[in-house]
């Protein structure tokens, strides 16, 4: 070992107290990082997105500091820090970057939208501090001892429920992505977007538990003839859609916890619906009320919004089932590929109708297809990761995923969807989407 | 309690009786509390196509245009041309158009929903702050700037009902998808 060897105990004294005082892993530093290295040591996604800028940047050539080979990293030297600092763990200040980024479409950020990364997470699982938000006036502040449940309307037993009383009936975990009806929303004439997070960031996948609301639905008995209930949230918009009861009494969830913990106040702490392959609008949050009727009734949400206008006028309306997606993660929009040789192509897949039964990948523009290896376990209405290796030449390559799921339905192309639907329909975008990869490198959005 | 066996039986029971109450009494866990008729009158608050929800209270155009000029033309323009929030009035007939213009008069099936939506969610930064009479009368203001009342129309439980909306036929159920039909071409494909 080197010289500092032996003054390693003295060392250790001073930093001690330094360490305690040290605040730097919640600092957010604005800093360049290498990213994923594969084996062959290739530097494939060497990116750091900026909130605001875009534009790739190189990973870091060399450490200023000699931390590397045949040099001990100062790290080795000094002790880390102690337990619970902080209590609450976050991420290492290299992953600063590593955020959820509005959207720069609305005039307020009380009713507006946030992006999920996709471009950095890895897996299906959507850290709970990373999932997307849609709100519509704000995100509440809501005693959990003060909220309740209230569901009347064709019940034989109209009841309410506080948080408590909702947890203690037989619970169930399961996972199941969320995406919001608008989310590519960008992308119906012109590619947009410049990443990733922000053409297909409004889309998320966590372990929610909570009591299945059958369960609930069956403890205040439904009437003959109920067939529709409207969900409204506590929130200041009082937001409320109407799911019809088969979907209630299919899978739907009344939704406590979230990966794990409970529900971010983002995402409707301390209760909020959950209704799995449904646009995401629908899984009301902080739910205060439901109510048992035969018929829809006809909100805001479901009307004025959230409606899929046609080329001749007519618009779609009660549109629920988010269709089969799916997406390339990386390599991606604003990365930039360094290496020549071997890359992995990563990305994930989707449906709300059941299971991914496959993945494509394109490197040609939709010319030729390769199918992609399904990371497991392929959960119905679940992410699902895919993955297949891809040896780049230096040339200009157009990249694309096209999914199946297993109602045999087919992620349809863009002119597809265009001739059906025309532009301006805004919501349940799922196209096939395409990354052109430069000469160079540089990976930007295109329409092929 | 529940033992696990009283359990799986009456998830067996749920099952086959797939939730409708028809005289036979499942077994359930009386967790909740009865909520009384003041309880859900506070809490129930939409008001549907039909009427069903509307308040008792009556509005005027008159009155409307002077809560509007108060308390929503800041965000919505002085006539319902929006900016910096969403457009309220015209854009009739450009639904079918290369640039169509949704609006309470162009494109909201419902005059319920008109009611029910102010009465939940504006003014956007005070909400629940306007009385029914207010919500009434916003609510005809904004439909008489749409061409859809006279400006001597009151609104009322009765009136809301009726009034049919210029688009209420505009809309397509159920939903048609799956509507594209890609097929698995793996090469040589376009």
């Amino acid at each position: 070992m080197n010289s500092k060897k032996s003054n390693r105990g003295d060392e250790v004294k001073n930093r001690l107290s330094a360490d305690l005082t040290q605040t730097d892993i919640a600092t957010p530093v604005r800093s360049m990082h290498r990213r994923q290295f594969l084996k062959t040591g290739a530097v494939v996604a060497g990116t750091a997105l900026m909130a605001g800028g875009l534009g790739p940047i190189a990973a870091r050539a060399a450490s200023t500091k000699n931390n590397l080979p045949p040099n001990t990293p100062e790290w080795m030297l000094k002790q880390g820090h102690p337990i619970v600092t902080p209590p609450y763990g976050v991420p290492s200040k290299y992953e600063s970057d590593v955020i959820r980024r509005p959207t720069d479409l609305t005039p307020t950020d009380i009713s507006s939208w946030s992006f999920t990364p996709l471009q950095d997470l890895h897996g299906i699982v959507t850290p709970n501090g990373l999932v997307y938000e849609r709100h519509h006036a704000g995100v509440p502040a809501i005693d959990p001892a003060e909220h309740r449940l209230m569901i009347h309307g064709m019940v034989d037993n109209p009841k309410i429920f506080t948080v408590e009383d909702l947890k203690r009936f037989p619970a169930v975990s399961h996972f199941y992505f969320l995406e919001c009806s608008g989310n590519t929303l960008t992308e119906w004439v012109k590619p947009k977007g410049k990443t990733v997070q922000s053409t297909h960031g409004l889309l998320s996948c966590c372990e929610w538990t909570g009591v299945p609301l059958s369960t609930v639905l069956q403890e205040v008995g439904l009437k003959h003839g109920a067939s529709w209930l409207l969900a409204e949230g506590a929130d200041a918009a009082a937001l409320d859609r109407s799911v019809p009861i088969s979907k209630a009494l299919d899978d739907a969830i009344l939704v406590y916890a979230q990966n794990g913990e409970a529900l971010r106040p983002e995402q409707g702490y301390p209760l909020r619906l959950l209704l799995p392959g449904f646009e995401g609008n629908m899984s009301v949050k902080w739910l205060r009320r439901i109510e048992v009727g035969d018929k829809p009734f006809m909100s805001h949400e479901e009307t004025a919004k959230y409606t899929d206008l046609m080329p001749d006028g007519k618009a779609r309306i009660l549109t629920f089932v988010m269709e089969a997606k799916s997406v390339i993660t990386s390599p991606s929009g604003g990365h930039r590929l360094h290496d020549k040789g071997f890359h992995e192509i990563r990305g994930l897949a989707w449906s709300g109708s059941g299971r991914i039964s496959r993945v494509d990948v394109s490197v040609d523009g939709g010319r030729n297809w390769r199918r992609a290896e399904l990371q497991g376990p392929v959960l119905p209405k679940c992410l699902t990761r895919f993955r297949i290796p891809w040896e780049w030449r230096g040339k200009e390559a157009i990249l694309q995923s096209r999914t199946m799921d297993d109602t045999g339905y087919v992620q349809p192309t863009l002119k597809q969807l265009v001739a059906v639907r025309g532009t301006h329909s805004v919501y349940h975008y799922n196209a096939i989407q395409s990354w052109h990869v430069a000469a160079d490198g540089e990976v930007t959005n295109v329409h092929a | 309690m529940y033992t696990p066996k009283t359990f799986m039986a009456l998830t067996g029971l749920v099952a086959a009786l797939a939730f409708a109450s028809t005289g036979i009494a499942a077994e359930r866990f009386d967790f909740g509390k009865p909520a009384t008729q003041k309880q859900i009158a506070g809490w129930n608050i939409d008001v549907d196509p039909d009427g069903t929800g509307a308040p008792a209270g009556h509005g005027t155009v008159t009155q409307g245009k002077e809560i509007y000029a108060n308390k929503c033309a800041s965000c919505h323009g002085d006539k319902g041309q929006g900016k910096p929030m969403d457009r309220l009035v015209g854009g009739q007939g450009t639904l079918a158009s290369a640039k169509p213009v949704k609006t309470v008069g162009s494109y909201w099936p419902y005059a319920s929903t008109v009611f029910d939506y102010i009465r939940r969610a504006m003014p956007f930064n005070a909400p629940g702050s306007l009385s029914n009479d207010e919500v009434y009368s916003v609510t005809a203001y904004l439909l008489y700037m749409n061409g859809i009342v006279d400006k001597n129309a009151k609104l009322d439980k009765e009136q809301i009902a009726q009034i049919k909306m210029p688009n209420r036929d505009g809309f397509i159920r159920p939903d048609p998808r799956p509507d594209t039909h890609n097929i698995l071409c793996m090469q040589n494909c376009k």
